[in-house]
């Protein structure tokens, strides 16, 4: 623990592995994945369709269950911790916000009403406010909101559950343009304002150069490149990462025999 | 058309189910001439249902001879068996079917007929248990399916919805609640409407075969009664037993959702 919090490090995978399939016809999502993410920062993992980046994250909070390697959080393995434990301190935000039935505030309490604990009218009045939305928001029913609102609320709703890192899987990607460039402005904000990890995961390269920090590039499920986002985007040392910033990486290259040719 | 009418002294003869046979042939040229291409499932079904009948018909006749109470048990578990394997082909691919089937049909049927029989409502004899006992075991084994099935596809459907659940912390259970809820409800729902619209739009079952036989209306209600109160206990202890156990077959002990497609026997 001492050590890990020394370097800094709050989230770390190792040799993560995750097949899918009978035996015969095993196909495998990630490849020997490793990374880690220091405390208090945004990591954004970057990668074309179905590299499979949303099976990583999901390794992470163990929605899905890895075939090998381990994933830290802390330094502690988080096949050790218990899993609703686990998925309090590690938050989800996915895809396409699905809100329960009823209110926005029926959704923002969800997570504390599991584990029996309230939350004043004050303290989701701030949740609300943090994500940008009106304090008078909580009474809304969810099909009145558009899909930013939508969105914004589901953020709300992780939050809620004071987590400690939060996974963001293509947060944007099923918002228009104006309502996605609100939410990834919002999480660059929120990333600056708290002490909160972000593990964020996009398909989109512009976006992966806004919002910075480190990163990396998935590919095949393979690690191609990683460090500094930045500094890895403006000098990729391999080829994946040229012909992916290129837009031109093909399903040729994502094979290893596109990978070899050098 | 020389034949005696046969409802009057409820006595059918083989001559009346063969004129009976008219009805099978009308629906088989209706098939026909929509070109349904039912004809063949349509006389296989009749044919079947006569000879099932007949053969059960005998069994039956039988276990009344033999006034074994050992024999009606085994009627009724071989009853259980059939609703249990029945039922358990509609959830092909979830992990433990039989034994959820088998759990929830047994637990509903012998509960309320045990309940009744001990209470002195239903008399112990053959003549009551086995006819009632099918009619119990009969309806477990539809909302079993039903309350599986629906679940089953909601999992599916909905599974967005169960992992965003589960990300925050819940539980399956809790993460499954409002599917649950959904599936059973909605197994529920025919049983309570036709207890709801009983005597008006519906005669059914052991009344009207009370009727037909030549008892007083009244004698056939009270037990009509009795058997839609006993249905109703029964479809609720089955569909909330199948909820809660496919509910258990539904995540891995890791609290994950099972993939079903690849779900292995267990």
């Amino acid at each position: 623990m001492d050590a890990t919090t020394a370097t800094g490090v709050k989230l770390s995978v190792s040799s993560l592995s995750y097949e899918v399939g009978a035996d015969g016809h095993r196909r495998r999502i990630l490849d020997g994945v490793s990374l880690d993410v220091p405390g208090g920062r945004f990591f954004t993992i970057l990668g074309p369709s179905g590299s499979g980046k949303s099976t990583l994250l999901r390794c992470i909070n163990r929605l899905l269950e890895p075939s090998a390697g381990a994933v830290l959080l802390d330094g502690q393995p988080v096949a050790q911790i218990p899993v609703q434990t686990l998925r309090r301190r590690v938050g989800m935000v996915f895809q396409t916000a699905t809100l329960f039935d009823g209110t926005v505030l029926d959704n923002v309490l969800y997570g504390p009403r599991l584990r029996r604990e309230q939350l004043s009218d004050d303290a989701v009045g701030d949740l609300l406010e943090r994500v940008g939305l009106p304090r008078d928001f909580a009474a809304k029913a969810v099909t009145e909101l558009s899909g930013g609102e939508a969105q914004r609320v589901s953020l709300a709703r992780a939050l809620a559950n004071r987590p400690e890192v939060l996974l963001l899987d293509e947060p944007t990607a099923s918002l228009d343009p104006t309502a996605s460039a609100q939410v990834e402005r919002l999480l660059v904000r929120l990333a600056a304002e708290t002490e909160l990890t972000f593990v964020f995961v996009t398909h989109n390269l512009e976006q992966a150069r806004r919002v910075g920090d480190r990163g990396l590039l998935l590919v095949d499920g393979k690690v191609i490149e990683q460090g500094p986002l930045a500094a890895i985007l403006a000098d990729p040392e391999t080829d994946v990462m040229r012909l992916f910033i290129e837009g031109r990486l093909t399903g040729d290259a994502l094979s290893p025999a596109g990978e070899a040719a050098s | 058309m020389s034949l005696a009418p046969a409802v009057a002294g409820s006595h059918f003869s083989f001559e009346n189910v063969a004129v009976a046979v008219v009805m099978v042939a009308v629906a088989v040229g209706l098939s026909r001439w929509r070109r349904l291409d039912l004809e063949r499932d349509i006389v296989v079904a009749s044919i079947r249902a006569f000879v099932q009948l007949m053969a059960i018909g005998y069994v039956i006749d039988l276990i009344f001879r033999s006034h074994s109470a050992l024999a009606v048990v085994a009627m009724l578990a071989a009853m259980i068996g059939f609703a249990t394997i029945t039922s358990a082909q509609r959830l092909r691919g979830l992990p433990r079917r039989y034994g959820i089937a088998l759990a929830a049909i047994g637990l509903s049927s012998v509960a309320t007929l045990g309940l009744m029989v001990a209470l002195g409502i239903i008399s112990r004899d053959a003549r009551y248990l086995i006819p009632i006992g099918g009619m119990v075991i009969g309806n477990s084994m539809n909302v079993a399916s039903v309350t599986g099935v629906r679940l089953m596809q909601d999992a599916r459907t909905q599974r967005g919805l169960i992992e965003t659940a589960l990300a925050l912390g819940a539980s399956p259970r809790q993460a499954a609640q409002s599917v649950l809820r959904r599936a059973v409800r909605l197994a529920l729902i025919p049983t309570i409407d036709s207890t709801k619209t009983m005597g008006i739009v519906f005669l059914l079952g052991a009344m009207t075969g009370m009727i037909i036989a030549g008892a007083k209306p009244l004698d056939a209600v009270r037990l009509q009664v009795v058997i839609m109160y006993m249905l109703l206990t029964a479809v609720a202890v089955t569909a909330v037993t199948v909820g809660l156990l496919v509910v258990g077959s539904l995540f891995t002990a890791e609290q994950q959702v099972r993939r079903l497609g690849e779900a292995v026997e267990a």
